[in-house]
């Protein structure tokens, strides 16, 4: 019987040809070198996230390291979502920066401060990918009313609630709603027509 | 007052207060619609993410992660975190998530009447437990029982099928299609197990899989 005598890992292991949610499974059942792969996948975008939101190093570290130890320890649940693996990793990471900011905000009782927006990357080989990606959203945001693109970017960067976005922009909860369902929902168009691959039509 | 449908998009982008999340989530157990929307608005939302230009996070960082999830593996029974983030749960897979981690009451006090496990849960007595992650089993003491399964949907041909077994002999208990809940169709009393394994479509008359989820036997 060899079903459950794991065999001795490989001196290396090169898991860059398999897939995002692949890797999840490897992580689910505690490889670590999977988490590694993912790290080195999403660690990037995870932590220009993280300090969009949070608009401070120490604290987007802190947001990233959460959100990839929940991604160790919950990875099984993953398996059960309808969902792909970078969506899935990036809703953590999202969630972690907003409660992090909102949690920090409680405590000074005011906003963090804003810090000026980092410079844009350089763009070597190995961020090309990136790049492309983060211009094509970049595109089809400026594409949306300015309605639109407010209520998307103060909510997903801003951690705002939608009441607290009604009350700073002196509109009715109706119309935040409903300016966040049509610029996600217009969003999701402009990015399909731009190829970025969309897994539900 | 807040149209349950219309928290979708905010929900997606995370702009809920606790409370008004909560609502959603609940709402979001019963509702197929707001969870088919919600996977679709949550792919584009974190493509977002992507459109926030920065610095590479320090090298230094990689090895916390690395280092503290070495030092952190995972209990074998994972307990659901407060916040399922896609709740694409079934009512009673929410239920069961806010019960194994020790809000048991709250099924007792949840208004759908029409979901099993919360209608086992409701009776005085009842207890939770847990069947790995994958789901769990609400058993009163008068022996009325129901699995709420949180599994990906069984691939065609398949179902999956529920077990009462008692000293080794395993008995139907009923059908489920992935993600739900199901009434067990016979007592489950002390010393039994409760398992639930992936058959052919319309069951088998006994397990012909290893469980993917199973109790311990019932004290």
């Amino acid at each position: 019987m060899t079903l459950l005598t794991a065999p001795p890992p490989p001196a290396t292991r090169d898991l860059a040809h398999l897939s995002d949610e692949s890797l999840l499974s490897l992580v689910a059942a505690s490889d670590d070198d999977a988490l590694a792969e993912l790290y080195d996948r999403f660690g990037r975008v995870a932590y220009s996230l993280a300090l969009r939101i949070l608009r401070d190093e120490a604290l987007a570290q802190d947001a990233v390291q959460e959100a990839f130890l929940g991604v160790w320890r919950s990875a099984d649940r993953f398996l059960a979502e309808r969902a792909k693996a970078s969506t899935w990793i990036l809703t953590l990471v999202h969630r972690r920066a907003v409660d992090l900011v909102r949690r920090e905000e409680r405590r000074r009782g005011e906003p963090l401060e804003s810090a000026p927006e980092p410079a844009a990357p350089d763009t070597t080989e190995d961020e090309a990918t990136l790049g492309l990606q983060r211009r094509l959203v970049q595109e089809a945001l400026s594409q949306l009313s300015p309605e639109q693109r407010q209520a998307l970017e103060l909510g997903y960067y801003g951690g705002l609630t939608q009441s607290e976005l009604a009350e700073q922009l002196g509109q009715p909860l109706g119309t935040i709603k409903s300016r966040m369902f049509s610029g996600l929902s217009r969003l999701r168009d402009l990015l399909a027509e731009a190829g970025l691959e969309q897994s539900y039509p | 007052m807040n149209d349950p449908h219309s928290l979708v998009a905010p929900y997606a982008l995370d702009a809920l207060d606790l409370q008004e999340e909560r609502e959603f989530e609940e709402h979001l157990a019963t509702c197929e619609s707001c969870r088919q929307e919600l996977a679709r608005l949550r792919e584009t939302a974190a493509s977002l993410a992507y459109a926030a230009p920065g610095p590479a996070p320090p090298l230094a960082l990689k090895e916390r992660i690395l280092d503290q999830a070495r030092a952190d593996r995972p209990n074998l029974v994972s307990l659901p975190r407060r916040r399922s983030w896609t709740a694409p749960l079934a009512a009673a897979a929410a239920v069961a998530a806010a019960a194994a981690i020790g809000l048991g009451v709250w099924g007792a006090t949840r208004s759908t009447s029409t979901d099993p496990f919360a209608a086992v849960l409701a009776q005085s007595g009842a207890r939770v437990v847990p069947m790995g992650d994958r789901g769990a089993l609400a058993v009163a003491p008068d022996g009325s029982a129901a699995i709420a399964l949180s599994a990906p949907n069984a691939p065609a041909g398949k179902t999956y099928e529920a077990w009462v077994i008692r000293n080794g002999t395993p008995k139907r208990a009923g059908l489920l299609s992935g993600t739900s809940t199901l009434r067990i169709q016979r007592p489950v009393g002390t010393g039994a197990v409760v398992a639930v394994t992936l058959e052919r479509t319309g069951g088998v008359d006994r397990p012909t899989t290893p469980p993917v989820a199973q109790t311990r036997a019932l004290s």
